[in-house]
């Protein structure tokens, strides 16, 4: 590196504005914070919260403390988020394809989506999802069974739980046929190297997902009994599901709008994407002999992939930030359970909003990272 | 010569030290809040985001309320003229940092009295304007007519932010009953997926519940169960550290209710100013000095009842008449039956 000192001169400058600032900001809280009789500390996180949240991942009650409702809240968020991205994301690429297609009928439904979607504010979609789905749910007692096993209601849905036994001998039947099928991936690939012969990967693959799980049930002794939720009743014209799972309508809602919305954003990074790729990539390569399919997975696709991905990185952030807006329709997410109920609770509005801000961070960075790395890892290898 | 220079000096930084102690104690009967108030010309006053009888605005934008009266009475007090206002809508989450931050100089906003925000964050709870209690509304069609019907698996929708999300929890718990809690940052969300059927019953101040039914789709579906499950006390808050705004608007509170006692009502205020009753005579500004130690005029209270009324008018106003709560209850004077009773100003 090159140090030269007319450089150095404006970034102490700049660092020293920071400081500055920042100190500013800290005193002024401080001085006002003594003046007006309030405390600062974070003692409060293991005093017990006594309030109790509708939808937890982990167990919790009013008798946790505040650090365990905080908990409650980021992995609610983190569920949210993790739905939105893979919904958003398949719908995404199956919008963005559909928008190149050359079929009329197809093309312009997806562009009409696309721009119907991402023109409405995302807080009225939320809404609209969270009221509409709430008018046109049936009540409990009304809801037509799916499957004879779940329940679409206004309180929810309600599927069956699994009930396992030997569940170990089940998840390692899995994780054997991952191994394998990475083990037979890397051998397929040094075999089409060196021999130029091509491996049914795929069928393989699947084959082998499916039999391996089969066969720990037939002879790992693993079984599987299904609690179905059943109807109770409450009050003459109240009843509930017990038994089973029970999603809470405002996650479904809240994953629903969230996916709808960023999906659109997605679609068009998708299609950038694709046209970016130049139209001579693809004669060449089907002047080579490769076949449509072949095209867009060996030649079309790689180089898409380098211009979807940093932009779609972005839509998985605002998707993971914008899931605070939960707290409008009580899904007890970060914001509504830790900066909206803990807050209000404590008075502890500088250290929560800190320590949310500070989380939003983390987790954004997290993807970004994540991101960045398969980024890199699809990047032109330069030679 | 030198002996008397010195002598003088110290005179005169005795003079300067004792004139320096009367100023800053002049200066501290004014208080800063007040000050303020009078340079802005108007009152900085925290409501609800619409509740019906307490705080909710007309299409006009007019602010009326039992809530709004307090503010309004605080403005005749120390600006003379009651609509002086500045109204701002506020979420149960946003209040006190509204107040603590200096958005707002009174928060008159159905807020409970408890310990732990009197004593922890920086606010001073000045009176009680209304008495509630939490209560539970749930649908005519369930059969529901006492909270002993409730069932494990029971749904509540609620707000966040309030002492009711602590009290249904102690109420459920003491009850072995297992619940769902469904909390919404907004009242309005609340009423829309309670009326839309997500919850079974709605739970919150019982006023605030009868506030609330006049906005469903059809009220008559709805009641009231009769328990009340806990003390609510509610009224305005100021922040802490400002003692004579504090006294400003605990005394301006303490007026309406006190002239309702003695019957004087904003119609025959005026002529009361020649009452034999002493205690009147002080409530109108005709007798004794009540108004400086707030730095204050004397007919401060007179415009208080004059231009808001008493207690008994403002509550039959937004809240009798408004067919919310006819039945005044625990907020009737100590006089006839209710536990309204403040302290004398004299």
């Amino acid at each position: 590196m090159n140090f030269k000192l007319k450089d150095l001169g404006p970034q102490l400058i700049t660092v020293l504005a920071v400081v500055l600032v920042f100190g500013f900001f800290t005193y002024n809280a401080q001085v006002n914070m003594e003046n007006r009789g309030i405390d600062f500390g974070y003692g409060f996180l293991s005093q017990e919260s006594s309030f109790d949240v509708q939808f937890s991942l982990i167990e919790y009650d009013g008798s946790h403390s505040y650090f365990r409702a905080y908990l409650v809240g980021l992995l609610n968020t983190i569920l949210v988020s993790v739905i939105g991205i893979i919904l958003a994301t398949i719908l995404g690429v199956i919008v963005g394809i559909a928008r190149l297609s050359p079929n009329y009928l197809i093309n312009k439904f997806a562009a009409f989506y696309v721009e119907f979607f991402r023109n409405i504010p995302l807080l009225l979609q939320i809404f609209f999802w969270y009221f509409a789905a709430l008018r046109a749910l049936p009540l409990p007692q009304d809801a037509e069974p799916m499957f004879g096993i779940s329940f679409l209601t206004i309180k929810g849905l309600f599927v069956p739980a699994f009930i396992w036994q030997n569940f170990n001998i089940f998840f390692y039947s899995i994780v054997a046929a991952i191994i394998a099928i990475i083990v037979i991936r890397i051998h397929a690939k040094k075999v089409q190297e060196t021999q130029g012969k091509q491996t049914p990967v795929l069928l393989i693959s699947i084959g082998l997902l499916l039999i391996l799980p089969l066969l720990s049930f037939l002879i790992g002794g693993v079984r599987l009994e299904f609690e179905v939720p059943v109807l109770k009743q409450l009050a003459t014209t109240s009843f509930i599901y017990e038994g089973g799972v029970s999603l809470p309508p405002e996650l479904i809602a809240l994953a629903l709008s969230l996916s709808l919305y960023t999906a659109t954003f997605i679609a068009e990074c998708v299609r950038a994407g694709i046209q970016g790729v130049g139209k001579g990539q693809k004669e060449a390569a089907a002047s080579i002999g490769l076949t449509p399919n072949q095209v867009l997975k060996l030649v079309i696709m790689p180089q898409a992939l380098r211009i979807i991905i940093p932009p779609t990185t972005n839509q998985y952030l605002n998707l993971t930030k914008n899931s605070s807006l939960a707290a409008a329709i009580a899904y007890p997410d970060l914001v509504l359970v830790f900066a909206g109920t803990a807050l209000m609770q404590t008075g502890k509005a500088i250290e929560i909003v800190s320590i949310t801000m500070f989380t939003y961070l983390s987790l954004s960075i997290s993807i970004s990272i994540l991101m960045n790395w398969y980024n890199k890892k699809i990047a032109i290898q330069e030679k | 010569m030198f002996k008397y220079l010195k002598q003088l000096t110290s005179l005169v930084a005795m003079v300067a030290v004792l004139f320096t102690f009367t100023t800053e104690t002049m200066a501290a009967k004014k208080s800063k809040t007040l000050k303020n108030t009078q340079k802005k010309g108007f009152v900085r006053c925290g409501v609800s985001q619409g509740l019906p009888g307490f705080s909710n605005a007309d299409a006009a934008g007019n602010w009326t309320g039992v809530d709004v009266d307090v503010c309004r009475a605080v403005a005749a007090a120390v600006l003379g003229d009651a609509n002086k206002v500045k109204f701002t809508p506020l979420s149960a989450k946003e209040r006190f940092t509204a107040l603590t931050s200096g958005e707002i100089d009174i928060l008159s906003r159905n807020t409970t009295w408890t310990l732990s925000r009197d004593a922890d964050i920086g606010l001073t709870f000045v009176g009680v304007n209304f008495y509630d209690g939490q209560g539970f509304m749930v649908r005519k069609s369930s059969g529901i007519t006492s909270v002993d019907q409730f069932k494990n698996g029971i749904s509540a929708c609620t707000n966040i932010g309030t002492t009711t999300e602590l009290n249904m929890r102690d109420f459920f718990n003491s009850r072995g009953i297992s619940y769902e809690p469904v909390a919404f940052e907004k009242a309005d969300e609340v009423v829309a997926a309670y009326d839309a059927g997500r919850c079974d019953t709605y739970t919150t101040d019982k006023s605030g519940l009868a506030a609330q039914r006049t906005k469903m789709k059809n009220p008559d579906e709805h009641i009231v169960l009769p328990e009340t499950i806990s003390k609510e006390p509610l009224g305005p808050v100021v922040r802490q550290g400002d003692s004579v705004w504090e006294d400003i608007v605990r005394w301006s509170l303490n007026t309406m209710i006190e002239a309702e006692e003695y019957g004087i009502t904003s119609a025959n205020a005026d002529s009361m100013k020649t009452s034999d009753n002493p205690q009147i005579k002080r409530l109108v500004g005709a007798e004794g000095e009540m108004g400086a130690a707030f730095g204050l005029d004397n007919e401060w209270n007179l415009r208080i009842i004059k231009q808001v009324g008493n207690y008994g008018e403002s509550y039959k106003r937004n809240i009798a008449d408004t067919g919310i709560l006819p039945d005044r209850g625990p907020n009737e004077l100590w006089t006839k039956g209710g536990i309204l009773y403040v302290p004398p100003s004299r």
